[in-house]
């Protein structure tokens, strides 16, 4: 007998595992549940779950039967300059507590303005006006949500000329004053370092990678500024990029093995196409596993 | 008339006019890029700006062709998407749930000129519209068909019943329902005469919602149903509408569709 499963504080409390995991479309529902592959976990954007009911919850209880799961949060615009949205937190507190994920992220982003919902993810200054406005929505939610929650690094396609910070030191006195936890976006490193001229390496480097609890690959589009130069864009519609496996693999190495999520959101493939991308990030998660295991026995 | 003078402070303005000037100009091309918004050597960024402004549209039109998939089968995907970009422009999305995104867009479609060949394609958005709202609408038992039968003959007609949270009415004058069932079933659209008005009930007795033809009369019985009015109420606004109106098969055919989820009879639940 274990007590502890019978008890909803304590499967709260457990996180996800370090293995790859998969966002979650409901066309891939029977294939994932009859894959002799087992999936390290699921995640799932909160918003298609903030329906009353009906088909899209029926789905989801089964697979969270069998997989541990991730809520990502795209709407709660915590960069908004208006505040957030009491109701949506609300309806986001509802999933929560459905569910109970064993994780729970948002994005460094707005999307919201004056009632009217943009469905993209937009960028903020790195300003002290906005480091408050920011810190003060991530208690909000983690207050209301009862718990910690993972923020998001952005993709970004330009700079803001009023930023006094860098990206990285924006984020890291985030979660310094608000305890959140961190989901580190490769891609998202990759896409914004082409489009704003700098190393990711380096932007890697300056990463609180310590507070990292989740890592997101995707794949990204490639496009042209007004100088031919090169732009991407944060797609999430093809393979993960070489070079965001190489980035990842750097990672890795750094922090051991991280519950790591493959994103894709549009022109979403067959489920083995998506398993494969998966299994090729948990290879990559069991070699640095065995590094760790030797240095732990060695050290 | 006062002069352009504002009384928030400057820093205030400036950090409130940011997220204004970007939101104006997303949906807007006419509007410059946000003052402030450089490329990484310092330069405008409007080509830059132009993947946000491309990401919205795209992402928004996307949205409107996962609630009208039928209305865009009718029309073309790119002349949908077009339709699409005109309708975001002055009616982007109130809610963060991109599921409820369109309520607007069959009246949008009843006033759109290109589209004014197609007269019927606003009903079957609103009924496309009402498909999606009846998807995620709240879980709720049917109403067992047996309780109908223990009640009383003579306590019948004061029968109220509860709707079904997922329950939607559809009165059209046109053939909204044999058009989105025939083309989300993949069946051809061939020989069907789009200018005969149809009624049609969106149920949801297990998980998927279902769509029934209605008899004539037969929006009279259940509108009046689903207002909360008596069977007997019911039954007389249909038997006005239609002498000939079959009401025993209505009965059996609303109680299988799961239409309703209780009886209420004399303010108690039935049972």
């Amino acid at each position: 007998m274990k007590p502890q499963s019978s008890n909803p504080s304590a499967r709260r409390s457990q996180s996800l595992p370090p293995r790859a995991g998969a966002g979650f479309k409901t066309l891939h529902a029977d294939a994932i549940l009859e894959d002799g592959y087992r999936i390290g976990f699921l995640e799932v954007h909160a918003e298609n779950y903030m329906g009353a009911g009906g088909h899209p919850h029926r789905l989801l209880t089964r697979m969270r039967e069998s997989f541990p799961l991730s809520v990502h949060g795209v709407g709660l615009s915590i960069g908004s300059e208006r505040g957030l949205d009491a109701m949506h937190l609300s309806r986001l507190r509802t999933v929560v507590d459905r569910y109970e994920p064993e994780q729970v992220s948002e994005h460094l982003a707005w999307s919201t303005h004056d009632g009217t919902y943009f469905n993209d993810l937009l960028p903020v200054p790195y300003d002290r006006d906005t480091l408050d406005r920011v810190c003060g929505h991530i208690d909000m939610v983690q207050s209301v949500l009862g718990r910690k929650i993972l923020l998001e690094n952005p993709s970004t396609y330009a700079v803001f000329e009023r930023s006094t910070m860098s990206e990285t030191d924006f984020i890291r006195e985030i979660a310094n004053r608000t305890g959140c936890g961190l989901l580190l976006d490769v891609n998202n490193v990759l896409v914004s370092s082409v489009n704003n001229r700098f190393k990711p390496l380096a932007y890697l480097q300056d990463f609180p990678l310590e507070l990292v609890e989740e890592i997101h690959l995707a794949g990204h589009a490639e496009d042209q500024d007004e100088d031919g130069a090169r732009l991407l864009i944060d797609a999430h519609d093809r393979p993960v990029d070489d070079e965001v496996w190489r980035l990842f693999d750097i990672v890795i190495a750094q922090t051991g093995p991280l519950p790591t999520l493959i994103e894709w959101d549009n022109d979403v493939p067959e489920w083995p196409v998506l398993r494969s991308e998966a299994q090729r990030a948990e290879v990559i998660l069991d070699r640095h596993a065995r590094t760790y295991l030797m240095g732990a026995r060695h050290g | 008339m006062r002069g352009p003078i504002s009384w928030v402070p400057a820093m205030d303005r400036t950090a409130a006019s940011q997220q204004d000037r970007f939101a104006a100009a997303l949906l807007d091309p006419e509007r410059p890029v946000p003052d402030g918004l450089v490329t990484p050597d310092g330069r405008p960024a409007s080509r830059r700006f132009g993947i946000y402004r491309n990401n919205v549209t795209v992402g928004l039109v996307n949205a409107l062709a996962e609630v009208f998939p039928t209305t865009q089968n009718l029309v073309g995907e790119e002349f949908f998407r077009a339709m699409a970009r005109q309708y975001l422009l002055d009616h982007p999305p109130a809610s963060r749930l991109l599921f409820e995104y369109g309520a607007t867009f069959p009246d949008f479609l009843t006033g759109f000129e290109p589209a004014a060949e197609l007269p019927f394609l606003a009903d079957v958005a609103r009924l496309e519209r009402l498909w999606l709202d009846c998807f995620h609408a709240a879980d709720a038992a049917p109403l067992d068909g047996a309780v109908l039968q223990r009640v009383a003959p003579q306590d019948l007609a004061e029968l109220r019943l509860i709707a079904h949270p997922a329950a939607r009415l559809f009165s059209a004058r046109h053939a909204a329902v044999t058009i989105m069932t025939r083309d989300r079933t993949g069946a051809p659209l061939d020989g069907l005469d789009p200018f005969r008005a149809e009624d049609g009930l969106l149920t949801r007795p297990a998980f998927d919602p279902e769509i029934r033809h209605l008899p004539p009369a037969g929006a009279d019985f259940v509108g009046h149903l689903l207002d909360g009015r008596t069977l007997g109420e019911a039954a007389a606004a249909a038997f006005a509408a239609d002498p000939d109106f079959d009401l025993p098969a209505a009965i059996s055919a609303i109680v299988e569709a799961g239409a309703f989820c209780k009886a209420v009879l004399r303010g108690m639940e039935a049972s």
